[in-house]
């Protein structure tokens, strides 16, 4: 029996005085995909912030690895990959600065496995190019190299498939599926129909905004 | 214990509470202060050196004071919104920053129109009155960042750090003040200080602080009680409040 | 569902030291800044023009220039940090390198410090480097300008120090620019007043020593202290975004 990795209980968020969501709660399995869904503006995005740490105007309990988050933050951070709408991906910088400034404060990674994981995502030979020159498409294929390179359990994924060609929709699925194989937990917002057998679903704003 | 800090912090506690104190802090405030006036502008002594513009003084200390110690009290709140996450913090600071603000104004007013007839001029660059034109600024940018920032939590967050990091640099503002005035005029100006204030002097003085904090105190629980209605409107006990009201 | 009998991944225990995270959020901005020169060399001109505007604007007279003329580049030097302050924060905000930095298993105060370390040493410093030409062109003598670089050199890091809380507090709103020197000019006083007074205090040749001291107290105190509050200031605005 694995333990839940995140645990969340009676999540409550308002936002601009108006309620997004309240009495949430799930957990995070080892070896699961998670899909957040809701129509625009339910609060995915939010959720997603609020699970990575990004936001803390939420009322309710976190638990991670059934202990309280907050008093556990750096662990917690350390074992969580979270990948946003803005892929934080510097323009003036090339692909293979970028993912080394993202990775500094984690562990070291050699050139070598960069540019590999860089050419896992179609990017051979742009290494060395300013990401500017790059499309949009090609900007969040690094941002999303790292999850190539990632030894974080949990991921979040927040609309990941924005910009992001079929070919690369499917590498990407493939690529969620043989995490969740390894053990590895993901959350992910996405208006892409996922084709992943054994996904959960967690539903916001069922029958439109919460009433409060 | 506990429990009582809770319920401090429970804005439908502090109405209730607020209802009942306001009346009194109200009329013993008016109190005081008329009585400190009064005295003070019509009985109390001539000043030997200043005649009958001393006067100002029984003004003028008072905002001052005030002026000061809200953004202290500010302070101490923003403490607790960082730490416990207190609605009724958020409120208070919200609430008094204006007041603060028009309190220091007064204060600078009085000191200019106190200026005039004792150093001819409206205004001096004098070590008290330019800290407290800083003041001014302080609080006129906790209240233009309030005003910035859509999300009421957030935007009392954001003041309680500006108020706190104001707190911290106000002593070392008044130190630098008070060294780059020496340096420039050498002690030629000094505001409110005496040597010695007889007794009908000070009393008055001491009835019209009291009684200026006082009336701080209802302006106060009048507008927390305001922003606590905007704020809560949603909630039952609001609403029943506002029938109440009607019916 | 079988995904109780899956093996979980072995949770990471480890992560690079916080001295290695500074040294990389400070070389990337770094690198950042010098793939982007104009924006280096913008509040440098701007300290010039300022400078410029006051023997046009009030007296071009040596011997005005010689009373204020520490004075006014103080001012200057004061307002182009003001001016580049907006920037400090703001690129990595806009995409998304400010949501990973926060990320980090690091102490974000000690990143947010390599992140004003490196903004005072792409802005601040070069100021410090350039004040001797503006000195001379207000005729200060010597001895005046080098205690005048000498308390930019304490001073322009204390600027970036209360300048990065109020970048961080403005963050994503409306009209920050104005907003941020609303807040931070007040803060900016004591700095300015100590800068400036020391410089006159060199000139009627009084020792200068414990002043130097006291700025150098005030730089330790915004570099102890101001990188907590604008941890809590970055934290407050993404929270808010």
């Amino acid at each position: 029996m694995s333990e839940p990795l995140l645990q969340a209980i009676d999540l409550e968020c308002e936002r601009d005085e108006r309620l997004l969501f309240q009495n949430l709660s799930f957990s995070i399995l080892p070896g699961t995909v998670t899909r957040v869904e809701g129509p625009n503006g339910t609060g995915k995005t939010t959720l997603l912030r609020i699970l990575a740490g990004l936001n803390d105007a939420w009322s309710g309990q976190l638990l991670w690895c059934g202990e309280p988050r907050a008093r556990q933050r750096e662990s917690f951070l350390r074992n969580t990959l979270y990948i946003g709408h803005r892929p934080g991906i510097k323009p003036l910088l090339t692909p293979v600065e970028n993912l080394k400034a993202l990775m500094a404060g984690r562990r070291e990674v050699s050139d070598e496995v960069l540019v590999q994981a860089l050419a896992g995502t179609g990017l051979a030979g742009f290494e060395n190019v300013p990401c500017r020159n790059l499309s949009a498409g090609q900007q969040r294929r690094v941002a999303l190299a790292r999850l190539l390179i990632a030894d974080e359990p949990l991921w979040l994924l927040d609309e990941v498939f924005t910009a992001i060609d079929a070919d690369g929709v499917r590498a990407i699925e493939s690529l969620l599926q043989q995490r969740a194989a390894e053990g590895g937990a993901v959350l992910v917002t996405t208006h892409h129909e996922l084709q992943l057998p054994g996904m959960k679903r967690i539903t916001l704003g069922a029958g439109g905004v919460h009433e409060c | 214990m506990w429990q009582f800090f809770h319920k401090l912090g429970s804005p439908k506690w502090f109405f209730g509470i607020a209802t009942r104190f306001m009346p009194w802090l109200l009329a013993i405030g008016i109190i005081l202060l008329l009585a400190g006036l009064v005295w003070g502008l019509a009985f109390a002594p001539k000043d030997y050196l200043q005649g009958n513009s001393y006067r100002i003084i029984f003004i003028h200390v008072p905002t001052a004071f005030l002026a000061q110690s809200i953004y202290i009290m500010m302070a101490s709140a923003a403490i607790v919104t960082l730490v416990w996450r207190m609605k009724l913090a958020d409120v208070f600071v919200k609430a008094v920053a204006p007041v603060g603000l028009v309190f220091t104004f007064l204060s600078l007013f009085t000191g200019a129109v106190w200026g005039k007839p004792t150093w001819g001029t409206w205004w001096v660059w004098d070590a008290r009155l330019t800290s407290m034109l800083i003041l001014l600024f302080l609080y006129g940018g906790t209240i233009a960042l309030d005003r910035a920032i859509n999300d009421e939590k957030s935007a009392a967050r954001a003041v309680a750090v500006l108020v706190l990091v104001g707190v911290v640099n106000i002593p070392i503002i008044k130190y630098s003040v008070e060294w780059w005035n020496t340096l420039h005029q050498p002690a030629t100006f000094k505001l409110t200080e005496k040597p010695s204030m007889p007794v009908e002097m000070w009393v008055p003085l001491l009835l019209s602080v009291l009684g200026l904090y006082l009336l701080f105190g209802w302006l106060a629980c009048l507008r927390m009680k305001t922003e606590i209605v905007m704020r809560e409107q949603k909630t039952r006990w609001v609403r029943e409040l506002v029938m109440a009201g009607r019916g | 569902m079988n995904a109780d009998r899956r093996p979980a991944l072995k949770p990471v225990s480890e992560s690079v030291g916080p001295i290695a995270a500074m040294a990389a959020v400070f070389a990337r901005d770094v690198r950042v800044a010098f793939r982007q020169r104009q924006d280096l060399l913008n509040p440098l001109l701007f300290f010039i023009m300022v400078v410029t505007l006051f023997p046009l604007g009030v007296s071009p007279e040596v011997a005005f220039l010689k009373q204020s003329g520490a004075g006014i580049l103080w001012v200057a030097a004061l307002l182009s940090v003001l001016l580049s302050l907006d920037h400090l924060f703001r690129h990595d905000f806009d995409d998304g390198t400010l949501e990973q930095l926060v990320l980090q298993p690091q102490p974000l105060f000690l990143l947010v410090l390599a992140k004003t370390a490196a903004h005072w040493v792409l802005t601040g410093l070069p100021l410090v480097l350039l004040a001797p030409v503006l000195g001379v062109m207000v005729h200060l003598d010597g001895n005046s300008i080098a205690i005048l670089c000498l308390t930019l050199l304490i001073g322009t890091p204390v600027l970036s120090m209360i300048g990065a809380i109020g970048a961080a507090l403005t963050l994503g709103l409306r009209s920050a620019g104005v907003l941020l020197s609303l807040l931070i000019i007040p803060l900016y006083i004591p700095v300015l007043i100590f800068g400036t007074g020391t410089v006159a205090a060199a000139a009627e040749g009084a020792p200068v020593g414990g002043y130097l001291a006291l700025m150098g107290a005030f730089l330790v105190l915004a570099v102890t202290l101001s990188p907590f509050a604008s941890a809590a200031a970055l934290r407050i605005s993404l929270s808010n975004s």
